[in-house]
């Protein structure tokens, strides 16, 4: 299996998750401080394509190929003809004109880089940087790689939780994908109303993947939680009645803080709601490691880059 | 125009009987007979060939999107109605969310005298259930029904009427003037920003759900409606397995139910979807493989009552991009025929007198359009249609729409259409035939 | 069936013997052990520079540290990775000793265009600055397209530029020995007839 797209964690198989890991492992610099250089892309252009605001994604890619020797191209749509209502399938064309080798989208529509892959409308490698509510592969390998420069090879002995808004969440989606494939017991850890259809106390569609309502009934048996982005206009929407009952119930504070384990480690995919979903005392814990997830990134995004670049 | 149908099996409400010659002079089927006994020869006669194909009432469809007035890019009624010859269909019933909104006389009145200009099927108007389809007033219910288009059905189709207090008062003010509604059940507060069936797949798409129950729940509420009322109510395209459900119980209670429902919910899945590609965005979605099951059986048992196509042709900027900003619905007049045919081979062999009910003889009596859907006798109006037992690849290339948004690119038929007559007029011919050229006289 | 399109080059014993003889090199040239660091290629190179590391071990047996060996991932600073199927990496294994201020043996199994060397004298960098960098070859066949040579070498093999030249190593293949392949295709057969 080669890599020619990154669309969906759907489409790897183990052996490729962990090429990709151990690729990303080579380019950490041994001696700690920023990721090796390499000319590994010269000549090849990476384009990012950015339909929605990501400053965090699009400079970690954006790292990833200046570190790899490619040269980049930013196109952003805020203020830009996409924002003018231009199409797509022209925007795509008009990349196939620049002569992009790799184009990392990220886009408010979900299954839209999938769209971009499968439509002919361009030769480019398509790297999925987020697709609406469907997937974010490289945050969940990052997550990923994260998890196993803490706790080794097997996955299998990790009770992993991911906590809050499931149902919207792309990097809940694509982690859930991943880790199962990786064979980590999983808990989703929501009210009802932020769980996707197929997922509740009683039911689940994924090997190795539960359900609790209740975060503190499973808080001490987690080696790593997940606390994902709870967006505001949630709370309008009726999912939940207010920020603050959310996290009394779900949110991860001081007091639950000490009912982790020794060893375990806390996730988030940023940017922090502090206060909401992850108070302050947890986020600059020594068991966070938020600052790791953001310098793995560029890792992960150099290996995935590097794969798909070099191709035969 | 006079015309033979030459050894042809003609469809009867006992069976196929073959090899007979059907004689058509003056928009009326004029004689009868074996095909063996057949001496008549005319200079004037034009035939068609009717070997290996089957005779029957030509297609009726309850639902159809013509987008004129408004969105001729799209299509025109011209345009529709070439594809609907070309599909088999004699009958078409224009939808009313045009622009402007079919929600008064003259615009039902447009509708029908370009048809009658075009001359190749029957159309029949559809009127607005509230103004402007906007679920807050009545339309001109009345003018509609008395004006020369004869408006019976109503419907805001591409809307719900969801307002429970409006739907009862357009039920009985309807019923005052022998009309009855056509719901496009989908109740708006379960399905904001909704793109595909909600399930475990929708979840793994990431595509907002659409729930069975935001049908289900209006086609509860309105058949309770109607049997308080005790009025007809039709609901248009229904998907889902419960839906079927509160049909059958609604039929069994003495409730003057009907339903259709839509090839293309019962050839293809929610499957489609994974692809992302918006040719299978339609309103509603595509359902379950259980929902589809559940469909097709009420189809062959009677709880559904009718195919109807609900072709909806969109320009094709509107089909390609984001499967979120994409428009809802397929096209379908061409495709109907070989759809359901195909569906129903696989499932058991085609019982005829089923298909001819399910597409003419039931949308025909239920619509009211006494022309169509009838008996194949001498004396009655020849709306016909001959369909010919031929393996086919459906193929964008015959489309006769203005539109290509057509899920069936590919598919493989086994049916197609032979030729189409309408009012005694041989109106569409699959070969050797266009437009009125290669016509071979006795 | 196609077994026979290769032509035998070197034999188990061979090939034990030209390690050997290289280790002796290796200690003659740096009179002794003290400072040296041995980082094998993945993959067969990784595997002959074990042997080495055994080898070594054997040979100056009164050492009173056996001799660090290690391993060196180059993939990631190929220039020629469009042309290269295999992209897969493997662990790069340094001693803790480390590398800088050490003489680094480095291993690979044949020595062909030289760019392999190349990537390798980059990957070394980010680990370290060594005193002295050196290179063992079980194989030198010719046709280098960079300025590199190397200090030791098993057998020095003229082949054309349409042959292959394929060393098994028992660890990996079953058995050992090195075999050429008179054409690219012949070599493919033999592949496709595994």
């Amino acid at each position: 299996m080669s890599l020619s797209n990154l669309l969906s964690i759907q489409d790897l198989d183990s052996k490729i998750i962990w090429q990709i890991l151990h690729t990303a492992d080579e380019f950490k610099n041994p001696n700690g401080g920023k990721p090796k250089k390499v000319a590994a892309l010269n000549g090849k252009t990476v384009i990012n394509l950015f339909f929605e605001d990501s400053t965090r994604t699009r400079i970690s890619f954006e790292t990833a190929a200046k570190n790899l020797g490619a040269d980049l191209i930013n196109f952003s749509a805020k203020g830009s003809s996409v924002s003018k209502g231009e199409s797509l399938k022209d925007t795509a064309q008009t990349l196939k004109a620049i002569g992009g080798d790799i184009v990392v989208m990220r886009h408010w529509a979900s299954g839209a880089a999938a769209r971009l892959a499968n439509a002919n409308w361009i030769d480019a490698s398509i790297v999925n940087a987020g697709d609406g509510t469907h997937e974010h592969p490289t945050q969940a390998l990052l997550d990923v790689y994260t998890i196993w420069k803490h706790f080794g090879d097997d996955f299998s002995k990790l009770k992993i939780g991911i906590v809050g808004d499931i149902l919207h969440s792309r990097v809940a989606r694509s982690n859930l994908l991943l880790l199962s494939k990786l064979g980590a017991q999983i808990y989703l850890i929501a009210p009802r109303t932020l769980l996707p259809m197929g997922f509740d106390k009683d039911h689940s569609t994924l090997p190795g993947v539960s359900v609790s309502y209740s975060l503190d009934a499973v808080l001490p048996e987690l080696d790593v939680i997940m606390e994902l982005r709870i967006q505001q206009e949630r709370m309008e929407g009726g999912f939940f009645p207010s920020a603050t009952e959310f996290s009394n119930l779900y949110g991860l504070r001081k007091e639950r803080l000490s009912k982790l384990k020794e060893n375990a480690i806390i996730l988030h995919p940023g940017p922090m709601n502090r206060g909401l979903e992850i108070d302050a005392t947890s986020a600059d814990s020594e068991k966070s490691k938020v600052l790791e997830q953001v310098q793995n990134g560029v890792l992960v995004r150099m290996a995935v880059l590097f794969l798909i670049g070099t191709k035969s | 125009m006079k015309l033979v149908i030459k050894n042809t099996q003609l469809f009867t409400e006992v069976n196929l009987s073959n090899n007979v010659d059907v004689l058509i002079e003056n928009g009326k089927i004029s004689q009868i007979m074996r095909s063996e006994n057949n001496a008549i020869s005319d200079q004037e006669l034009y035939v068609v060939d009717g070997a290996n194909q089957i005779l029957g009432p030509g297609l009726v469809d309850l639902h159809t999107h013509l987008r004129e007035p408004g969105r001729e890019d799209a299509e025109t009624i011209e345009t529709a109605m070439k594809a609907a010859i070309a599909g088999g269909y004699t009958a078409i019933s224009a939808m009313a969310n045009t622009n402007p909104v079919a929600d008064n006389a003259a615009v039902v009145e447009l509708v029908k005298t370009k048809a009658i200009q075009v001359g190749l099927c029957d159309v029949f108007p559809i009127g607005a259930v509230t103004k402007g389809l906007e679920g807050k007033e009545l339309a001109d219910i009345a003018g509609m029904v008395k004006s020369q288009a004869s408006v019976k059905i109503f419907s805001d189709d591409g809307k719900c009427v969801s307002n429970a207090r409006i739907m009862r008062r357009a039920m009985e003010y309807i019923d005052t003037f022998g009309g009855f509604i056509s719901q496009h059940a989908q109740e708006p507060e379960l399905t904001i920003n909704s793109q595909m069936n909600e399930s475990v797949l929708s979840h793994q798409l990431g595509l907002a759900g659409w729930p069975a129950v935001a049908e289900e729940a209006i086609i509860a509420r309105d058949i309770a409606l109607a049997k308080l009322l005790d009025v007809p109510i039709h609901f248009a395209h229904i998907s889902t397995a419960g839906s079927v459900q509160l049909v059958a119980q609604g039929k069994a209670n003495g409730v003057k139910v009907t339903a259709e429902v839509t090839p293309h919910h019962l050839y293809f899945s929610e499957q489609k979807c994974e692809s992302y590609d918006p040719i299978y965005k339609v309103n509603p979605p595509l359902r379950s493989i259980t929902d589809q099951a559940a469909l097709l059986e009420g189809l062959l048992s009677g709880v559904i009552d009718c195919v109807a196509t609900d072709h909806a042709p969109h320009p094709v900027e509107s089909k390609e991009g984001e499967f979120a900003k994409a428009a809802f619905g397929m096209l379908g007049l061409q495709s109907a025929l070989g759809a359901i045919t195909t569906v129903l081979e696989k499932n058991h062999k085609i019982d005829w007198k089923k298909l001819f009910e399910i597409m003419s003889i039931n949308p025909a009596k239920l619509a009211g359009y006494s022309q169509h859907g009838g008996e194949i006798d001498s004396g009655k109006p020849a709306n016909l249609v001959l369909i010919r037992k031929q393996a086919n690849d459906f193929s964008n290339s015959i489309l006769k729409s203005k539109s290509m948004n057509n899920p069936f690119n590919g598919e493989r038929f086994e049916y197609s259409i032979g030729a189409t007559i309408f009012q005694g007029k041989l109106v569409y011919q699959d070969t050797g035939f266009n437009e009125g050229l290669g016509l071979t006289k006795l | 069936m196609n077994t026979e399109l290769g032509v035998d080059l070197l034999s188990r014993d061979d090939i034990s013997r030209a390690i050997r003889r290289i280790c002796h090199e290796i200690v003659e040239s740096n009179q002794g052990l003290e400072n040296c660091v041995v980082l094998g290629i993945p993959t067969r190179g990784a595997l002959l520079a074990q042997r080495i590391g055994n080898t070594l071990a054997e040979i100056e047996s009164n050492s009173k540290t056996p001799i660090p060996v290690g391993t060196l991932d180059i993939t990631i600073y190929r220039d020629d990775l469009q042309f290269r199927s295999q992209k897969e990496v493997t662990p790069t294994t340094i001693p803790a000793s480390g590398i800088d201020g050490k003489t680094v043996i480095l291993v690979d199994d044949v020595l062909y265009s030289g760019r392999t060397v190349r990537a390798a004298l980059d990957a070394l960098r980010s680990h370290g600055r060594p005193q002295k960098v050196q290179l063992a070859v079980l194989i030198d066949r010719g046709h280098r397209e960079l300025p590199i040579r190397a200090d030791y070498v098993g057998k020095n093999l003229p082949s054309a530029a349409n042959e292959v030249v394929k060393v098994s190593l028992a660890e990996l293949d079953g058995n050992d020995g090195v075999k050429i392949f008179r054409r690219v295709e012949d070599l493919n057969k033999v592949e496709v007839s595994k």
